[in-house]
């Protein structure tokens, strides 16, 4: 069906052409979804971009034969090539938020490729839409398309691309990182929408992504990809079960961090806790007549982390769990409740905070990128901490700049650089310089390795590690990933909608009983083994479709999605927070003995049970 | 500031924007060396002819009284230029800091100053500076001043808007966490990443600033004799229009180069630091 051969594809740049894809070759057959596996930069896109008989401003098919369906895409003219695109291959890209057009209704959006090409009348291209929408599984498929885009939730919408990417009946279709921006929840959701409508359809397919677990629910064959050559080719089963390259073994290592996780760290009870937060309550908006933030985003949370020890806390998009480090760090006051760190009760407000307080709390943050002022360079970003902090001038601070640069293994010839010449792992070592240049006893790591690729974010993992044991760092680590949690945390703390559910150590996490949101998380995660997918118990379908985690005023935020929910209490009883055998506390009406019967752990993969057991 | 670390060549500037840098370059240093430059000193009254044309004497003629207009048009390059540069450097930077300190202390801070200079906008400005010119008498003090009045709020609206854009990012956030204070954030962490459309800005409203001078001056409520601007050329020697003397388009046509240069050059500049733009 798909046959590219020996493709080039090159970028114009200061020093003449860069050749940015270079000797690709694969085919697609009638009905195979194939995988096009790499990391950010490694030309996957820019290869699924050509299938289209596109190239982005700036960049040239140099060489090479792209065959679709039997029509030669770089022979096209303009104007065949408008025809082509949409009917004959259509694309589905990782944002579709940003795919739809807010101002239309999503029906019309849904059905328009169908109209632009003139293959089927308006009522025709609806009813059609409406089947692909019921193949699909989106709820209330009848109104969905009256909708607005901004008033569908984004595991909806993604699946309505889906649908217009379907409408034409391609002859292939492009999934660009469909499910990469969504929370692990409702990623199962969509999965298995694409799947089965895959399946019915006999789709072919070319699915593009940089996550080895995703792609082995859904492709026939895995093309690995890096620095715009094709490294290796094979059925999924083969890839991920004997990858023969080098490469691809360090990928899988890399997407599996936990097998290579620090100890914990059991903390010395002795020691008073370096931070301790007792019945925090943050938000937004007024204080309304109760003291309360009208929309609280953190509510009630108590937990302390010790010297030296890393404090996971876990959740999904709108959990608070951002939020929360902007609490301790004073940037957003708390409503109520202390901070105390090493003993000593915090201000809530950072402008309140004396520079000694300031200076043993320090954030770092997701972007890499905005996090580094781009009009300096490093050396001057680095001094900065080292003068306003320590007095540091002169030559000291260059002596400095030096030594931190060289603990987060990094050139000290790097002081001389933009940020902007930097990658994006090294950007984030050089943030971590800055946090350490302030000599804090905490550093909050707010999502810091999710916008980096795999293998470099499992660097800056090992990096952290090394340094906690190096510096005796405590720290607060936040992440949306389980796997990142469990590979540097030694206590876990699990939120939704603002609430601490569980809290416990790491290994206590993966023991059943679990609270049955953290069930949920756990069982959401991808596994690297075909079929996982297909092999989710209804129930917990059920739950991960079961919407975001909002706000709500209800005893148990949780409640409307669990599947374990007492009626009688649930919805009118505050949940008690029980403490279990396992050393984890949970927040929940059911009795251990009852969670342990419903999750008795049929989810865990061999390599989970040996970490419980051990 | 660090773009200008980076050396003037990296910045490729496209040949329209090199055209308007050289017209650009050409009026400064005429409007510096313009007492040195001119043939005739100032007011002297040399020819016998008023509204003569083109000759080898006076290369553009006279004017009204017979005065050489090249001396004339070069010696209000000095008014024309100076002024507009004064003015709009004042309202740029009075704009730029105090769309600073708004975007930066937000609140009641923002509210007040965003409140006042839009106020401030809604003032036709020909009105506005007729009145102040007709109350306080005209100076080239009480000229730049009121220009620069009345462009203030502009520059503000554009540097707010910038600010605030900055202000909102990681590495603001990471400054105020370390417990910088208000100014060290404005002058360290937002300024320096808002120079180029800042200087963009400053070209747009020059243009303003030249254009409005001219035209008060024109109205005979500008530049005042025996000083003259190139808007005040024009209108001195209006009369001339009927002889077809070359005194009353010369100054039009400088007033047009300056602008049209401005223009060529603001529009060629980068829009992002040394090439990074892909």
């Amino acid at each position: 069906m798909v046959s590219v051969k020996g493709l080039r594809v090159t970028v114009r740049g200061d020093g003449g052409n860069t050749v940015i894809v270079d000797g690709a070759s694969f085919d697609i057959a009638r009905g195979e979804v194939v995988a096009l596996i790499g990391e950010s930069g490694s030309g996957k896109t820019t290869i699924a971009l050509s299938l289209l008989g596109y190239a982005r401003p700036g960049c040239t098919i140099a060489a090479g034969s792209i065959h679709v369906g039997g029509t030669d895409v770089r022979a096209l003219s303009a104007s065949a090539l408008a025809s082509f695109r949409g009917r004959n291959v259509s694309y589905i890209a990782q944002s579709a938020a940003a795919s739809f057009n807010p101002s239309q209704r999503v029906m019309a959006q849904v059905i328009e490729s169908a109209r632009v090409h003139g293959i089927l009348s308006r009522a025709d291209a609806e009813a059609k839409a409406m089947a692909l929408l019921r193949a699909l599984a989106l709820p209330d498929p009848e109104r969905v398309g009256q909708r607005f885009p901004h008033q569908v939730s984004g595991g909806q919408l993604q699946r309505l691309m889906a649908a217009m990417a379907l409408i034409t009946d391609p002859e292939l279709v492009i999934m660009d990182e469909p499910t990469t921006a969504l929370d692990v929840t409702t990623q199962i959701e969509v999965l298995r929408a694409f799947k089965s409508v895959v399946q019915q359809q006999h789709t072919t397919a070319l699915y593009v992504s940089h996550d080895l677990a995703v792609v082995a629910q859904i492709a026939d064959r895995i093309v690995v990809l890096r620095d715009g050559v094709i490294q290796e080719v094979g059925p999924t089963r083969c890839i991920l079960g004997a990858p023969t390259h080098a490469y691809t073994q360090s990928l899988l290592a890399a997407a599996d961090p936990a097998a290579r996780a620090t100890p914990v760290v059991v903390p010395d009870v002795a020691d008073p806790p370096v931070l301790r937060v007792e019945g925090l309550i943050a938000g937004y908006g007024g204080i309304n007549a109760d003291g309360l933030p009208y929309l609280p985003v953190v509510r009630d949370l108590a937990f302390a982390i010790r010297a030296g020890a890393v404090l996971g806390v876990i959740g999904e998009s709108g959990c608070g769990k951002s939020t929360l480090a902007r609490v301790i760090a004073g940037l957003l006051p708390a409503a109520r409740g202390t901070i105390a760190l090493d003993g000593e009760v915090l201000p809530a407000d950072a402008a309140r905070r004396t520079r000694e307080q300031l200076r043993r709390v320090q954030i770092v943050f997701q972007s890499a990128d905005v996090a580094l002022n781009p009009a300096h360079r490093v050396g001057r970003i680095l001094a900065r901490p080292l003068q306003f902090y320590h007095g540091l001038s002169g030559a000291a601070v260059s002596r400095r700049v030096r030594e931190l640069l060289d603990m987060v293994r990094l050139p000290a010839a790097l002081a001389d650089r933009f940020p902007h010449e930097l990658s994006g792992g090294q950007k984030q070592r050089v943030n971590l310089a800055r946090a350490l240049a302030a000599d804090p006893r905490l550093i909050l790591c707010d999502e810091v390795t999710s916008a980096l690729d795999t293998v470099v974010g499992a660097a800056i993992l090992e990096l952290l590690a090394e340094l906690r044991r190096e510096l005796r760092l405590a720290y607060m680590f936040i992440s949306h990933d389980l796997s990142t949690v469990r590979a540097i945390c030694d206590e876990v703390m699990v939120l939704y909608a603002g609430q601490m559910v569980e809290y416990g150590n790491r290994n206590a996490l993966l023991a059943a009983p679990r609270h049955p949101y953290t069930d949920l998380l756990i069982a959401s995660v991808p596994e690297l083994r075909p079929g996982w997918l297909d092999g989710l118990a209804p129930m917990r379908l059920a739950e991960a479709a079961g919407g975001v985690a909002a706000f709500s005023e209800a005893p148990c935020a949780f409640a409307p999605r669990c599947a374990m929910r007492l009626d009688a209490v649930c919805a009118t009883e505050p949940p008690p927070i029980q403490t279990l055998a396992k050393g984890a506390a949970i927040r929940c009406h059911r009795t251990a003995q009852d969670l342990l019967v419903a999750q008795t752990d049929r989810d865990l993969t061999p390599h989970d049970r040996s970490h419980v057991e051990a | 500031m660090s773009d200008l670390t980076v050396p003037l060549a990296r910045w490729h500037l496209p040949t329209p924007g090199r055209i308007g840098l050289a017209i650009v370059a050409v009026w400064l240093v005429v409007a510096v060396l313009s007492p040195w430059l001119a043939p005739y000193a100032a007011g002297n009254v040399t020819a016998a002819d008023v509204f003569a044309p083109m000759s080898r004497a006076f290369p553009l003629g006279t004017d009204y009284l017979g005065r050489d207009m090249l001396s004339r048009v070069l010696l209000g390059a000095r008014i024309t230029v100076g002024v507009s540069l004064a003015a709009t450097a004042l309202a740029c930077f009075t704009g730029v800091t105090l769309a600073l300190a708004a975007a930066v202390h937000g609140g009641w801070v923002d509210a007040v100053l965003s409140r006042v200079l839009d106020a401030l906008i809604s003032v036709p400005s020909l009105m506005f500076s007729l009145v102040i010119v007709a109350s306080l008498g005209s100076s080239l003090g009480v000229l730049i001043l009121t220009a620069a009045v009345i462009y203030t709020p502009g520059a503000y609206r554009t540097a707010r808007a910038l600010a605030v854009n900055i202000n909102a990012l990681d590495f603001v956030t990471v400054a105020r966490a370390r417990g910088e204070g208000t100014w060290f954030i404005m002058r360290e962490e937002i300024l320096p990443n808002m120079v180029l459309p800042v200087l963009t800005d400053f070209g747009l409203r020059f243009v303003y600033v030249v254009l409005l001078l001219s035209g008060l001056s024109f109205l005979g409520l500008g530049v005042q004799p025996p000083n003259a601007d190139w808007g005040s050329l024009v209108r001195e020697n209006l009369e001339g229009l009927f002889d077809g003397a070359p005194a009353v388009i010369v100054p039009a046509i400088a007033i047009a180069t300056l602008t049209i240069g401005v223009n060529l050059l603001i529009d060629n500049l980068p829009t992002r630091r040394n090439g990074h733009a892909r």
